[in-house]
């Protein structure tokens, strides 16, 4: 591909082209990090440009939990701590993170890296499916946690999950629908609000 | 340009993609400036004020912002959020397909109203009358009829005279029927049995209420579908992604009961 940038030296606008491609970063963005780069000590520059191709050759998909990971299995599948009765299906791999970080999770994961959406023509194929219902079927698992996003596809691919794993005779529940804390009852929609009242629970 | 810098509007969400951090692109049909591309900032947050009120299948009443090249969601509030359609699979991948076809036959800021009430009523009567597939198939003809593809259903594409109910023959390229006389005229038909004939005419002419009403036997359901799926598969010159979903759910069986 011909540079865009053809005023710099090609190295320079070669490197600018790259950082054009990340998303979110525009033209002026490249430029500059292009520039910041370039003023860097060598040593980090090789540092991070290590750090780039390290994550590309390293990270391999868990085995158990679809996860990214450098080791197979991956940490969370290989710990003695963790309760392997319990698997929490989420989306994408951050969700585990960000559920992680409740602390309150002392399960096992499994990222079905995507979800159903037929309008785009994504279907249960596409996703970590059939490698969920594999891990069910020695019949340690008792409950499948389904933690998908709460919108359309989320709720959607939920429960098409249901309808795969109830018949396996695993208990399948799924997050609690309700208010945000920090939210404001009056701006809350019809959905929410149904939903949480029809979860209410005695204080 | 002296258009105002905000406008209100009723809006049912057709779908929904990811921009930047937490943002989406909405595609909304409007009652007033047919489909509409807009912004809605920060929906992605967890607390935000927004969110729940533009999710795809919402009929929703809106605020927006005029922009330079995508319009800005600046309020919404639900007005019907078809509860019944979500919480069933089936529902929602009927409702996702009604969605795409008038994603698919529509271009931006055209006014189309007719179009806009048909998608809104297809989704009332889909949340409420069972079995939903005649539905459908009355949603497919009034809407190709509205965009300017009414199939001819009464009289041959090629002699013009009346049909007979014997086997005749739909031409997707004539858009309409063809006369077992003038069949050879066109390479690609279909045949068409006596009785899904009977219910084009019906379907075409007819309103929600009789088409709701109505109860068709697997195999004749299945030959309209396949029928007008040819003739909207050859207007599009593309397929229905969401038919594929479809398609999967009946073959697991996770059709509903009442289809």
């Amino acid at each position: 591909m011909k540079p865009r940038f053809s005023s710099a030296a090609e190295p320079v606008s070669r490197l600018i082209d790259e950082f054009h491609k990340l998303p979110g970063i525009g033209p002026k963005s490249a430029a500059r990090l292009t520039y910041h780069l370039l003023r860097m000590p060598e040593a980090e520059a090789r540092s991070l440009a290590e750090a780039i191709i390290d994550v590309k050759q390293k990270i391999i998909l868990c085995s158990g939990c679809q996860n990214l990971t450098d080791t197979d299995p991956c940490a969370i599948c290989r710990s003695t701590e963790r309760d392997r009765s319990a698997i929490c299906v989420v989306e994408e791999p951050l969700d585990i993170l960000a559920l992680e970080r409740t602390g309150q999770f002392a399960g096992l994961y499994h990222v079905l890296h995507g979800v159903i959406s037929p309008m785009e023509g994504i279907g249960p194929d596409d996703l970590k499916i059939g490698e969920l219902l594999a891990r069910l079927k020695n019949g340690a698992v008792t409950e499948v946690i389904l933690a998908t996003n709460p919108n359309l596809e989320g709720e959607a691919t939920a429960m098409y999950l249901q309808r795969l794993i109830s018949p396996l005779g695993v208990k399948v529940t799924s997050l609690a629908r309700g208010l945000p804390v920090g939210g404001d009852l009056e701006y809350a929609d019809e959905v929410t609000l149904g939903r949480a009242l029809e979860g209410r629970r005695e204080v | 340009m002296s258009l105002p810098k905000t406008y209100k509007t009723e809006a049912i969400v057709l779908k929904h993609i990811n921009l930047g951090e937490a943002d989406r692109i909405l595609t909304l049909y409007t009652s007033s400036f047919g489909k509409v591309r807009a912004v809605a900032k920060g929906v992605r947050r967890i607390t935000s004020r927004l969110g729940g009120h533009v999710e795809p299948l919402t009929h929703c009443s809106l605020m927006l912002n005029r922009g330079h090249q995508l319009d800005i969601v600046t309020q919404s509030q639900t007005i019907e959020s078809f509860l019944p359609i979500r919480n069933d699979l089936w529902l929602t991948a009927q409702a996702l397909y009604l969605v795409e076809l008038t994603d698919a036959f529509t271009y931006e800021q055209v006014e189309n109203y007719p179009v806009y009430k048909l998608l809104l009523d297809a989704l009332n009567h889909l949340a409420r009358i069972r079995p939903a597939t005649p539905l459908l198939r009355y949603f497919e003809l009034q809407l190709v009829g509205y965009i300017g593809y009414q199939p001819q259903l009464r009289e041959c594409l090629n002699c013009q005279s009346p049909i007979e109910p014997a086997e005749n023959f739909f031409s997707s390229s004539g858009g309409g029927i063809l006369c077992p006389d003038c069949v050879s005229s066109e390479p690609v038909v279909r045949p068409v049995s006596v009785n899904a004939l009977k219910v084009l005419r019906l379907l075409q002419r007819t309103d929600w209420a009789t088409a709701g009403r109505l109860h068709l036997n697997p195999d004749l359901s299945k030959e309209l579908e396949r029928l007008m799926q040819g003739y909207i598969r050859y207007l599009l010159e593309r397929e229905i992604k969401s038919t594929g979903f479809l398609d999967r759910l009946r073959r697991e069986d996770i059709a509903g009961e009442f289809d």
